[in-house]
């Protein structure tokens, strides 16, 4: 009996470990190579670690591109749209949750309208939209947008799920002691959300940082660029990719948010979950 | 200021009469909301209401004409001999993408229930790519698939010949999809793993003692008790598969031919390449109908198989 469970646990390891490749190869690749010079880079047999180690490439990524602004530009552009995001949908999704207004389902029915329209629906006229006022190739339609058009539904729709399963009674209880609706929402309400509002943060900056058609769409300018765009930047003169420079550039867009990741991997899995079980 | 000018006066009683409580709480109410609802009228409603109106106008941006033309580019749209194709790599990219991510997902979170040590050292590695910038992902594995890349220097190596992968039309096809799946597959497999954690044990003692077989357990217990959970990851899944556009781009750029342009990419090119916004804008009308009429569907499916508690 406990042979054959053994036996059975060594099976399971063994076929998650091939399963592990695909997940965790590429980004070894991704590393490894951008330390190889490019003559190795295509080399055959293939070497897992460089046998020269070179870093010219990613000095070239600073080179070839204003590459410190764009990582700049993306950080600080996830930041507000998470700050913003954080603040409007948990105060909208707690309103929602908690309380009764006229209007209150016809409005919530646009909320989600908003959860079932894929913003790449509306690109044309937001656009046009952003034209008119003269924003275009700035990064307010990258902040704006976001933050509180068609993407932000699902985070004030998550807020408001949150909220309505909490008990009433302390919120009760802070209103007989004379507290407002907005004391209650930021000294009861806020505090008790914080797996709520743990996911909707992780997956609004996850949202931000990977944005790709809105600002190809938008921004023309080099030192406006978010990473995802500057990143097909680094191309040669034909047009090719300059492998190297591409992965060097990839790698560092990557791994800051791997390491934060793998260091607070229990609070970002477990808060998803918990969430989307919820909603 | 005010104080010298006092407006005339309400008698403080007839003020509190119309200024009750409960309108006070309202008034609170619409202010809590009030960002975001004027974020949706202005990004959501207005857009799409521009954008059916762009779609019966002739709009070329380039040569500043904008015209109005009635259904023309609807009638545009139904005669456009590149539509089927990018309808048909849609659909492939959406069904092959739903049925392998929810069923590699589902293998995970299984696998991963097992209560074997050292789980959260896989769970970690299967989560990873969620959080890797998708293009610099998309970028990887574009250099991976090249025709002398390491996908095939590995095959080569066991005496295997690759094909060049994103030049040939049903590789290039199949290469997106498992790009996509193993980069988001991580979400669907947490949110299963939390589906299986909460079917009771007491459940599986007594199939147990009436002698069922793990395969019996799994499909009698397990799924129908996962199934409102399985409703919200294909319903996610779905809307998110009609929405690619990074891959595509990086990846293949719509290409082989169109063998790998999906819808999203098709309007991009057409509005802001090719600028034909009137024809870009119809594009997104038959996007909007596509997940619409999808997400209808699966809502109203739902009945027939997810297994309601209540």
């Amino acid at each position: 009996m406990i042979k054959s469970r053994s036996r059975l646990a060594l099976a399971l390891y063994a076929l998650m470990a091939v399963l592990c490749i695909p997940f965790l190869f590429p980004t070894w690749w991704m590393i490894t190579s951008s330390f190889k010079p490019v003559s190795e880079i295509f080399a055959f047999p293939p070497t897992l670690l460089p046998r020269q180690f070179v870093t010219d490439a990613y000095g070239r990524v600073f080179e070839l591109q204003p590459f410190a602004r764009q990582y700049f530009n993306s950080l600080y552009i996830a930041v507000a749209v998470t700050t913003g995001t954080l603040a409007f949908s948990s105060l909208a999704g707690y309103a929602f949750a908690r309380i009764r207004f006229p209007g209150a389902n016809l409005l919530f029915m646009l909320v989600l309208t908003g959860l079932l329209i894929p913003s790449e629906v509306t690109i044309v006229p937001l656009f046009q939209m952003f034209l008119d006022v003269g924003a275009v190739n700035t990064h307010w339609p990258l902040i704006l947008v976001p933050m509180l058009g068609a993407p932000s539904a699902l985070q004030t729709f998550i807020m408001r799920q949150f909220f309505s399963g909490l008990p009433h009674e302390l919120e009760d209880a802070a209103r007989i002691d004379g507290l407002g609706r907005f004391a209650i929402y930021h000294r009861i309400a806020l505090p008790l959300a914080k797996p709520a509002l743990a996911a909707v943060g992780i997956f609004t900056f996850l949202y931000s940082w990977n944005l790709y058609l809105e600002p190809i769409v938008f921004l023309s300018s080099p030192d406006k660029f978010t990473l995802p765009q500057a990143l097909t930047q680094f191309v040669d003169a034909y047009g090719g990719p300059m492998w190297n420079i591409q992965l060097a550039a990839a790698s560092l867009t990557a791994i800051p948010v791997l390491v934060v990741f793998v260091i607070a991997q229990k609070q970002f899995i477990e808060g998803l979950a918990y969430t989307g079980l919820k909603g | 200021m005010a104080q010298d000018h006092p407006l005339p006066s309400i008698s403080p009683d007839v003020r509190r009469s119309w200024w009750t409580p409960a309108r006070r709480d309202h008034f609170i109410g619409y202010l809590f909301i009030l960002p975001q609802i004027t974020g949706l009228v202005v990004f959501v409603l207005v857009p799409l209401a521009l954008m059916a109106w762009y779609s019966l106008n002739e709009w070329n941006v380039l040569a500043g004409t904008f015209s109005f033309v009635g259904l023309g580019n609807y009638e545009k749209l139904a005669t456009d001999p590149a539509l089927p194709g990018v309808l048909w790599a849609s659909a492939c990219f959406s069904v092959g993408l739903v049925l392998f991510n929810l069923s590699l997902a589902l293998l995970l979170a299984v696998l991963l229930n097992q209560k074997l040590a050292g789980t959260v050292v896989f769970r970690t590695i299967f989560f990873s790519p969620v959080v890797v910038s998708l293009v610099a992902w998309a970028i990887v594995w574009r250099f991976l698939l090249q025709q002398d890349g390491g996908i095939n220097a590995v095959l080569r190596m066991l005496s295997i010949d690759g094909p060049n992968w994103l030049r040939g039309p049903n590789t290039a096809m199949v290469s997106v999809i498992v790009v996509q799946v193993v980069k988001n597959v991580g979400l669907n497999m947490v949110l299963f793993l939390a589906a299986l954690q909460n079917v009771p044990q007491e459940l599986y003692e007594a199939a147990r003692v009436d002698g069922a077989s793990r395969w019996t357990q799994f499909f009698r217990i397990t799924v129908p008790l996962i199934s409102p959970t399985v409703l919200l990851t294909s319903i996610i899944t779905v809307a998110g598969s009609l929405q690619v556009f990074a891959q595509i781009a990086v990846l293949t750029e719509g290409g082989p031919g169109t063998s790998t342009t999906v819808l999203v990419y098709y309007l991009y090119q057409q509005a802001f390449q090719f600028h034909f916004f009137g024809y870009g804008a119809s594009l997104a009308m038959l996007l909007l109908l596509i997940v619409g009429a999808l997400t209808y569907l699966q809502w109203s499916l739902r009945k027939a198989w997810v297994y309601d508690n209540d």
